[in-house]
């Protein structure tokens, strides 16, 4: 499907990708997860032909992006991250002109979809918060009967029940046989939907494999509210980051010692727990500290991990 | 007073996002008054060829309709100053209330005063930074037209009154854009709104003074342009008559004030009705979109041309008796050529009216680099659409755009005159006049294209060029280019018709420049990034 070797793209002197290697095949819905400003988007740019790659080779369902635009673009559909329509346009109308310029789209499929994220077609795109915008962008594209989704941070905008809907959509499509490179930046999200990923970081890959083979990344996040001091949740293996407040604790605690972690908090007794997955910013942090391109991975896993 | 706090921020970000503009427009609208006010001294050196000339202006309806009546026919200044008086001012009206909107409703629909809002900011911060900078900046554009008057040799106190009368009719007029700010979502329909009722104002008193005294002679003081010209400067100077005007600034301020406490952020009073939930037949391709985008626009262009069209063609008919001056009656010969004097003033017009014409198809043509920029050209070009596709569709809208405008203007002004001579061969005359502006029109779109492709970030140099193009017209008759500078210009090549000779050569020229040009800009666009 998708096929990019040290692909290189610079602005002026920003060096947008360095060097970037991706790869997706038919059938696979592919994780495309990286902090903001990673290259993600310039990367989905250049695999539509609207970037003209620098350096590498870039090959798009057996095609050339740059070259062969309008024959490729019949075969996949595309959701911005900003999503901007025509202020004066209705959703519905809007929603129809894509998937018509696109080569048509499934006029059943398009009813059910509306219902489903629950999107009104008849409002003016200028009265359509961020979200609502997203779910027209989703709708023109899951209505199309194409091979090949590229969809750049879809649920940005979304509300949770949203979200939900939209990972039914993306996992109806890969029953139905489509291919879907998802970008994102939030790791729960790929880890609901993606059969791959590829991590970048300024404009490289950082790692690529299955969810398993990067399971050693997760750090959960971990809010309490106890029964009685904490005391003895400082010993604790594989915490990080602790922060103490009366009853209250907060901390970081690596995947292999969530387990132990939790029952060191029970034994206390716990009357609020908040937990929640790392964002890749703080993964990145942790992981290869807040410095030059590319940063050197600070644990033998990660590095053992690099494609 | 917290609904104000953060507006000295405001202001300094207005002045410093309109720091080129504001300046332009001061320069551009006090130096037409000074330019034409001196040629008219020139124009008519003695007492008796005034009179004369302002008679004919007031006896002649159409003109009376168009730019107001004399109201004191010895008065130089009044006869200098009488095509600036009511236009000039509704052109300060539209300065103000563009600036208003641009301040305001546009900042809010962008998503900006959100940002700005959550600040240190009051409620009421963002309309009064506005209604500062613009009131400030029209009576700073209304002092420096006074001075370019006195400096052409009129007399002080009349000049200062023009240029009162030119500052209050803007000011009144940014009210009525604040008042339309709050109550549209968008900018472009509060824009719209508030020229509507500009237009409203200045059609009543047109109506108004070309009519009787005991007839709708009344409707020009429904209209706050109308109290602008019935101050009368250089024709008794009625100071009094500038209190109406103030009043009015004041009280709409006050209804806009009243209006914004009474909304949310982002919403408007009118709210929008729903639409289709399917896109029409129509809306298949980006010529269609393209079209979708324009027409409302391109519509009230024609209008207008049509409008003008018809002003032209009335004027042209008795223009014979118009210009009595022997002075005046050379000049246009000069300027239009030698086979009559109607003649010479249609094709004299219709150069103005293809420097318009380029005006929109400049604008038309520059929805390319907006719809880039506002990330909308992405899902279009992300489907099966090819860029050459997709820059055809607004080009293809700003060529036959252009086309339409000056069939409209050809065919008000052909029926017009045709009616008034009887001769209905007039008709095909007066258009093909209109339409041999066509081609040095399409060579300002070619500018605005090969821009486009080229150099994306100076696509602004559609209306350098058009500015050059217009210099060198105005200027080059005057301090005599030579003439390798005057054919810089594509406006230079246009045949003089009706009445001129007509050969195809320059025409030709003028097509493939053209032709040229925006195959450069589609071509360049088709090896360049997006974005």
């Amino acid at each position: 499907m998708i096929r990019v070797q040290g692909l290189r793209k610079s602005f002026g002197r920003t060096k947008a990708l360095d060097g970037l290697d991706l790869q997706v095949s038919v059938g696979e819905v592919h994780g495309f997860l990286g902090p903001n400003g990673s290259g993600k988007s310039t990367t989905i740019r250049v695999l539509l032909g609207l970037l003209r790659a620098d350096a590498g080779t870039v090959t798009l369902l057996g095609g050339d992006p740059w070259r062969d635009v309008t024959r490729l673009h019949r075969r996949l559909a595309y959701v911005p991250g900003d999503v901007s329509l025509w202020p004066n346009l209705t959703g519905g109308e809007v929603i129809d002109l894509l998937g018509r310029l696109r080569g048509g789209l499934n006029p059943k499929r398009r009813a059910t979809l509306l219902e489903r994220f629950d999107l009104d077609p008849t409002k003016k795109c200028r009265a359509y918060s961020k979200g609502n915008r997203q779910k027209v962008a989703l709708v023109a594209a899951l209505a199309s009967d194409v091979e090949l989704l590229l969809l750049d941070e879809p649920t940005s905008g979304l509300d949770p029940l949203m979200e939900q809907t939209f990972r039914d959509c993306i996992e109806q499509g890969r029953d139905d046989g489509r291919s879907v490179l998802l970008s994102s930046h939030i790791l729960a999200e790929a880890e609901a939907l993606c059969d791959r990923v590829s991590i970048i970081r300024a404009g490289r890959n950082v790692e690529t494999g299955t969810l398993t083979e990067l399971r050693h990344l997760t750090r959960t996040s971990i809010s309490a509210d106890l029964a009685g001091p904490p005391n003895g949740v400082a010993s604790l293996r594989g915490i990080h980051d602790l922060d103490v407040e009366g009853n209250r604790v907060r901390f970081d605690v690596d995947a292999a010692y969530l387990d132990e972690a939790l029952r060191g908090l029970t034994e206390v007794g716990v009357r609020g727990l908040v937990s929640q997955p790392p964002t890749l910013e703080q993964l990145f942090l942790e992981h290869y500290g807040n410095g030059s391109a590319g940063g050197r991975p600070a644990d033998p896993a990660g590095a053992a991990a690099r494609s | 007073m917290t609904g104000v706090t953060g507006v000295g921020p405001l202001v300094r970000l207005a002045v410093r996002r309109d720091r080129v503009l504001l300046p332009v427009w001061a320069v551009l609208l006090a130096g037409m008054a000074g330019l034409s006010a001196s040629a008219t001294v020139g124009l008519y050196p003695d007492l008796a060829s005034r009179v004369q000339a302002a008679q004919n202006i007031n006896a002649t309806s159409s003109l009376v309709g168009l730019y107001g009546r004399i109201y004191d026919v010895t008065a130089l200044g009044a006869l200098a100053t009488i095509k600036l008086g009511g236009f000039g001012a509704a052109l300060l009206g539209v300065l103000g209330l563009v600036l208003i909107v641009r301040h305001t409703r546009a900042e809010e629909e962008a998503g900006r005063l959100e940002l700005v809002g959550a600040g240190v900011v009051g409620r009421y911060a963002a309309l009064t930074a506005a209604l500062l900078v613009t009131t400030t900046a029209l009576v700073a554009i209304g002092a420096l037209t006074s001075g370019a008057l006195i400096a052409a040799g009129l007399p002080s106190s009349g000049s200062i009154a023009f240029g009162l009368s030119w500052a209050g009719t803007g000011i009144a007029f940014a009210a009525v854009g604040a008042v339309a700010a709050q109550m549209t979502t968008s900018a472009r329909g509060a824009i719209g709104a508030a020229g509507a009722t500009l237009g409203l104002a200045y059609l009543l008193r047109g109506i108004g003074d070309s009519s009787d005294p005991d007839g709708l002679r009344w409707l020009s003081w429904l209209s706050p342009v109308g109290w602008a010209q019935q101050v009368r400067p250089y024709a008794g100077d009625r100071w009094l008559l500038l209190i109406p005007l103030l009043a009015l600034a004041v009280a709409t301020s006050a209804v806009a004030y009243v209006l914004l406490a009474r909304r949310d952020l982002g919403a408007g009073l009118l709210t929008d009705r729903p639409g289709p939930a399917t896109a029409p037949a129509g809306l298949r391709s980006p010529l269609g979109l393209a079209w979708r985008l324009h027409r409302v626009a391109l519509a009230a262009w024609l209008v207008a041309f049509l409008l003008v069209g018809i002003v032209v063609g009335n004027i042209a008919s008795d223009v014979g008796g118009l210009l009595n001056s022997a002075q005046a009656r050379d000049m246009i010969l000069r300027l239009g050529g030698r086979h009559g004097l109607t003649d010479a003033f249609l094709a004299a017009e219709f150069s103005i009216v293809g420097v318009l014409a380029s005006v929109y198809g400049v604008q038309a043509a520059m929805r390319l680099r907006v719809e880039e920029t506002a990330l909308r050209a992405e899902p279009l070009l992300a489907t099966a659409v090819s860029r050459a596709r997709w820059t055809a569709s607004h080009t293809v809208v700003a060529v036959l755009g252009t086309t339409a405008l000056m069939v409209g203007a050809g065919l008000g002004a052909g029926t017009a005159y045709a009616a008034h001579t009887g001769d209905s061969a007039q008709i095909g005359r007066v258009l093909g006049a209109a339409l041999v502006q066509l081609p040095a029109v399409w060579v300002l779109t070619g500018v605005v294209v090969a821009a486009f492709g080229l150099a994306p970030r100076f696509v602004a140099a559609g209306w350098a060029a058009l500015a050059i193009f217009l210099l060198i017209g105005q200027l080059g008759a005057i301090f005599e280019f030579p003439q390798w500078v005057m054919g810089l210009s594509p406006y230079t090549h246009v045949p003089r018709l009706p009445g001129g000779p007509f050969g195809p050569t320059p025409m030709l020229w003028l097509l493939g420049i053209a032709a040229a040009l925006t195959g450069v800009g589609f071509a360049s666009f088709r090896r360049r990034d997006l974005g």
